[in-house]
């Protein structure tokens, strides 16, 4: 058992920025030093307004995007491009928009079985047989494995999306905002399923949203993001009830409530915060 | 929130379960939809019509043909074709000045239109969509590098080069086929690019990178597939361009030799005669512009095939 699952140290991603021919580069800090721990079987839920750098963090982790310092763990070992190809076996991510991450040309078999093409796993017949049964425990009906992802809801293809992620058995998943595109009484059945396979499959769960209700409801602990920054983590109960940083407060209380008499929140003042990070 | 949570969990398989069958219409297959639109459209169905009837002339060709097309025959020469009242059964759409049949030479010269506009235009396909590919997927320097390609061949009148090149190597069919595959790609390379750059961020395509794809598969099995339908409407407007320039470089005299019996050969045959006897110029010329509009058709159709629904 490895100590941690997920490891980040110091992990920073800085992007030039060219105003003009004439003017000078600026550097815009996208993620700028994260360190951030998960140990096997948590939910770490990361938080933070649009822009802060979640996405940008989570590519990092995935290995779409390389640090301009910094260096990610995964189950204790570091990753650089020449183990990229074992660690998809123990990292998967689920993306955010389930219309744009199924190949629209491919069946929803040939999508869910790529991972063991790619990565030769048992024969034929056995990947049809794994395919089958990972189709079964995302709930998604077999007669569906032949359409095209075109032809399929929202929260089917983000079905699809999960069991493509599960079927190389990994141990950690990536969600970057996976219910975001999803209406709303989709999402509680997408979040109630990756709940459940938590528990079946004892996953660990790096779970990026800024859906605060959402991260409220599933996470163990929380870590919030300001401007390429780690500004606060703790346990939910910490983060949730008794917030220490001015950013995190204007967070939660910026939360829209489901009672409408109440009206919209009130917003703290911006310079609180924007000093203090 | 979490109250709302744990209510519409029983909800989950119902809503999995609901598809086509649950409202109760009737299931129209797949092949049957694809069909009714097919048919639905009017210039694609017309296209493809005459289309394959000049594809199956060409093919069979050598049965359908009621004479070899290279036989010369001196005293029947220029014999009218047989709506003209000196025409004969003989030679339905008469002969030529040296006396070979021309319906035989108009179904040959089909042969030579096809192979020339489908083997050019693949050529070109291959090399405008790997280039365009490549840079739409690369970007930065690379796709600086093709674009400059690009646009350097764009600023090349094709004509003129084509003439050039013919001038120097000297006209056959094979050196034809060439000139062509090897400029007329540059269509192919811009929509290739564009269409690239539109998924290249796509979260199916990062979706394969992580997990451990090489690019070649990316750029293969998971790109390809969804641009191919816009380079299918440029495969048939380049096939139409192509044989439109065969027409003119044989015509000129630069492209396909005699006596291949080239349609744009043909013409050029003819010209001396056109005064007097004006179907000499006529059958080649009408043919060469219904194979020409049968393909833009075509070509038309399977782009309003491959819109979304209900554009045009």
């Amino acid at each position: 058992m490895p100590q941690y699952a997920l490891e980040l140290c110091d992990l920073s991603r800085h992007f030039q920025l060219k105003n003009g021919v004439f003017s000078a580069p600026t550097t815009l800090k996208a993620v700028d030093g994260v360190s951030l721990r998960i140990p096997p079987g948590e939910t770490l839920g990361l938080v933070g307004e649009s822009g802060c750098g979640k996405s940008t963090l989570a590519k990092m982790i995935l290995g779409l995007l390389s640090p301009t310092d910094g260096s990610v763990l995964v189950n204790d070992q570091v990753i650089s491009n020449g183990n990229r190809f074992a660690l998809a076996k123990q990292l998967q991510p689920i993306f955010q928009d389930p219309y744009s991450s199924l190949n629209p040309r491919k069946t929803i078999r040939q999508i869910i079985s790529l991972p063991l093409q790619l990565h030769k796993v048992g024969d034929k017949r056995s990947q049809q047989a794994s395919v089958k049964q990972m189709s079964d425990l995302v709930g998604l009906p077999e007669r569906l494995l032949d359409q095209y992802p075109g032809q399929l809801s929202g929260g089917q293809r983000q079905r699809v999306a999960i069991a493509r992620a599960l079927i190389l058995k990994p141990s950690i998943l990536v969600c970057d905002e996976p219910t975001s595109a999803l209406d709303v009484s989709v999402q509680a059945q997408i979040l109630n399923l990756l709940m459940d396979l938590k528990q079946e499959l004892g996953l660990t769960y790096l779970f990026i949203s800024h859906n605060l209700g959402v991260v409220e409801h599933l996470v163990d602990r929380v870590a919030v993001m300001y401007r390429g920054k780690l500004v606060e983590q703790g346990t939910r109960e910490d983060i949730f009830r008794n917030a220490q940083h001015p950013y995190t407060q204007a967070l939660l209380s910026s939360v829209l409530t489901p009672e409408p008499s109440l009206g919209l929140p009130e917003l703290l003042d911006d310079s609180a915060w924007a000093n203090a990070s | 929130m979490s109250q709302t949570l744990s209510n519409s969990t029983s909800s989950s398989p119902v809503s999995a379960l609901s598809g086509p069958e649950a409202s109760g219409l009737p299931v129209v297959p797949e092949w049957r939809r694809a069909l009714n639109k097919f048919l639905g459209h009017r210039g694609l169905f017309i296209g493809s019509v005459i289309l394959g009837f000049i594809v199956l002339a060409a093919i069979f060709a050598p049965w359908l043909a009621p004479h070899d097309p290279y036989v010369q025959n001196i005293s029947q020469r220029m014999i009218p074709p047989i709506w003209h009242e000196k025409g004969t059964w003989e030679h339905i759409l008469g002969t030529d000045k040296l006396g070979r049949d021309y319906l035989s030479r108009l179904l040959y010269g089909a042969r030579i239109s096809l192979t020339i506009g489908l083997t050019a235009a693949l050529i070109s396909g291959v090399i405008g969509t790997t280039l365009g590919v490549l840079a739409g997927y690369f970007g930065g320097r690379t796709d600086a590098v093709i674009s400059y390609i690009i646009t350097t061949r764009l600023a090349l009148p094709v004509l003129l080069v084509a003439l050039a090149m013919a001038a120097l190597v000297g006209g056959s069919l094979e050196m034809v086929i060439i000139l062509l595959g090897l400029l007329l790609w540059d269509r192919f390379a811009v929509v290739a690019r564009s269409t690239t750059q539109q998924l290249r961020d796509a979260e199916f395509i990062a979706s394969a990178k992580v997990l451990g794809a090489s690019t070649s598969y990316i750029l293969i099995r998971e790109l390809l597939p969804n641009i191919l339908s816009a380079l299918i409407v440029v495969i048939t407007l380049e096939m139409a361009h192509a044989i439109l320039l065969e027409a003119t470089l044989s015509f000129l005299g630069l492209g396909v030799q005699p006596p291949l019996p080239s349609w744009g050969l043909m013409v050029s045959e003819g010209k001396a005669y056109m005064f007097f006897q004006p179907w000499v110029i006529a059958i080649p010329g009408i043919t060469l512009m219904i194979l020409v509009l049968a393909i833009n058709l075509v070509g038309d159709g399977l782009r309003d095939m491959n819109a979304p629904e209900g554009r045009n």
